[in-house]
């Protein structure tokens, strides 16, 4: 796996909120085709991290991003089309949020505005998303009710849907278990362990054993600091470089 | 040592306290603020309706009432009773409110509610608010005053209080209002769905049209029938700006007369029971069914919406 090339490479990130630090001067690199995870408890600075790297800091007031983000050839901070930025990053919420507009509208809406119009392709487009996303043989056909209908599980697999339906080269999920039942939840993670031949996935979640099924690499947050990062299976074996570490993924606090 | 919990009194569970006669007292008082509304709506309805019965049953001749044009209703020989002119005097400046307004309202409700931000966005609301309340008779002042002699320099025209007078003095009342009721609209749509957009490489102007105005239709088709209503309803500044002549308008230069209009002018100098009295009411009925047909429709729509 450490033979991957870097995708994306973060160094001394720092995010304030006003004066209210959230993430203090976190280094670290992701690198292709790998679920990296991160674990923390909560106000460790997961979501800001996310946030900082598809340039949602933008509309969120009084958020101050100060560090490096380097995407590819992209200084992140620099880029001047954000929005094409962001295009090629997709992004899960934690709750599920299905568009109030039909089924194959949601997943043809980011296709659509990057200018595809041809039915038969925005069709493929459709299918394959939601095949993969583990939806399409539950809604394949009824693609013209409406997204926002679905349970909250399905609505959050459609959010995947979605997500994937520009071909981004990294997905990332910021807890999207919290609201998603048990059996969901699973089959989520198995189409993630699928797509990380194809893309790159960073993957924030509250639970330490999610990330110990599907993360590769994992990154333990504190406090607004990236405590360390490392072998996830090593991680979980105890060989950890901070004993807070141990203590989390222990379940002895969190 | 910690302080030992308070002492608390319950009731007795077999007594009627004070509290549960409060608690009847109150569902019976909203019952009545509540019940009201229909009393008031049937009682309305029950007067204009008596008020106008005597003409519809002796003198009322639907065809004449709503296919002629010709209004001389105190003409002691021969009084005619045609509201053709009337009603086209109102929809023609309803319907030029509508363009004027609509833009206006839309264009403020998407700033105040998807751009502007902290103190600016406050200072609109609140400004905008203040629009909506200034009294129809000011803005009827502006049209004689002020949109008269413009309209009659600006277009060389002989008259300056016509439909485009009306239906603009009326598109600017209407349109505070009508920013207001879509601002909610807009305010009411999750910002999740706004970020599920953003995350997809979609600009604000994307978001806006793609997710954020479908999202809000219900709400926005609510507050452009308002508008309509409004224009429909309205009285002092259609009275002032239309110039108040009986005529089936060809351009938007020439000078009509609204059913509103019509009533408040009139009313005063009728004899109460007399033919042209109840054919004011006559016009008060009809007026009344429209405006519930458009609150009818408005909400027949937003249902059919919500259920699909």
């Amino acid at each position: 796996m450490s033979s991957q090339p870097v995708k994306i490479e973060v160094k001394d990130l720092s995010i304030h909120y006003g004066n209210t630090p959230a993430l203090e001067e976190v280094s670290l690199e992701v690198r292709e085709h790998e679920i990296f995870g991160i674990i923390g408890p909560a106000n460790a600075g997961k979501t800001s991290f996310l946030k900082a790297i598809n340039r949602m800091d933008v509309f969120t007031t009084g958020m101050n991003v100060a560090g490096d983000i380097r995407f590819g050839d992209i200084d992140v901070h620099k880029a001047d089309n954000i929005y094409a930025l962001r295009k090629r990053i997709g992004v899960v919420f934690p709750l599920p949020v299905g568009l109030p507009m039909t089924i194959y509208d949601n997943v043809a809406l980011a296709p659509r505005l990057s200018g595809i119009t041809n039915k038969g392709d925005l069709d493929v487009i459709v299918e394959r998303c939601l095949s993969r996303a583990a939806l399409w043989d539950e809604v394949g056909d009824r693609l013209n009710s409406l997204g926002s209908l679905l349970s909250g599980g399905q609505q959050q697999r459609l959010t995947i849907a979605r997500a994937l339906s520009q071909n981004p080269e990294v997905l990332m999920l910021d807890e999207f278990s919290i609201a998603v039942d048990p059996v969901t939840t699973m089959r989520i993670e198995d189409v993630l362990k699928e797509l990380k031949s194809e893309m790159t996935i960073i993957l924030v979640t509250n639970l330490v054993q999610q990330a110990r099924r599907l993360a590769d690499r994992t990154a333990f947050f504190l406090e607004g600091r990236c405590v360390e990062i490392g072998d996830t299976e090593a991680m979980f074996n105890g060989e950890v470089q901070h004993q807070k570490t141990l203590d989390y993924i222990e379940g002895k606090f969190g | 040592m910690d302080k030992p919990f308070p002492a608390i009194q319950h009731p007795n569970a077999n007594n009627r306290g004070a509290d549960w006669y409060v608690d009847k007292l109150m569902q019976a008082l909203v019952f009545i603020g509540g019940i009201s509304a229909i009393i008031f709506i049937v009682g309305i309805f029950v007067f204009i309706t008596k008020e106008g019965l005597g003409f519809i049953t002796d003198r009322f001749d639907f065809m004449e009432f709503f296919t002629t044009e010709y209004w001389f209703p105190s003409d002691e020989d021969d009084p005619e009773f045609g509201i053709l002119a009337l009603i086209a005097g109102t929809a023609s400046v309803t319907g030029l409110a509508m363009i004027v307004a609509i833009p206006f309202a839309l264009g403020a409700a998407i700033y105040i509610g998807e751009f502007a931000t902290g103190k600016k966005r406050e200072y609109l609301k609140v400004l905008v608010e203040l629009l909506a309340a200034i009294p129809s008779v000011v803005w009827g002042f502006i049209g004689l005053s002020i949109m008269n002699p413009l309209i009659i320099k600006t277009f060389d025209v002989p008259v300056g209080l016509n439909v485009l007078n009306a239906g603009v003095i009326l598109g600017l009342m209407a349109a505070p209002i009508m920013a207001s009721i879509a601002e909610d609209a807009l305010k009411a749509v999750p910002d999740s769905y706004r970020e599920a957009a953003e995350a997809m490489g979609a600009t604000r102007w994307q978001v806006i049209t793609r997710v954020v105005l479908p999202a809000a239709r219900n709400g926005l088709l609510g507050a452009v029938l308002l508008g309509v209503g409004r224009g429909f309803g309205e009285t002092m500044a259609v009275l002032m700006a239309t110039g108040h002549s009986v005529n089936i308008p060809g351009s938007i230069f020439d000078s009509v007369r609204a059913l509103t209009a019509t009533i408040a002018a009139e009313l005063g100098e009728t004899a109460v029971g007399s033919e042209h009295y109840g054919a004011l009411f006559t016009i008060g009925i009809f007026l009344f069914i429209i405006t519930f047909l458009i609150n009818l429709t408005a909400d027949l729509i937003v249902k059919g919406i919500k259920k699909g």
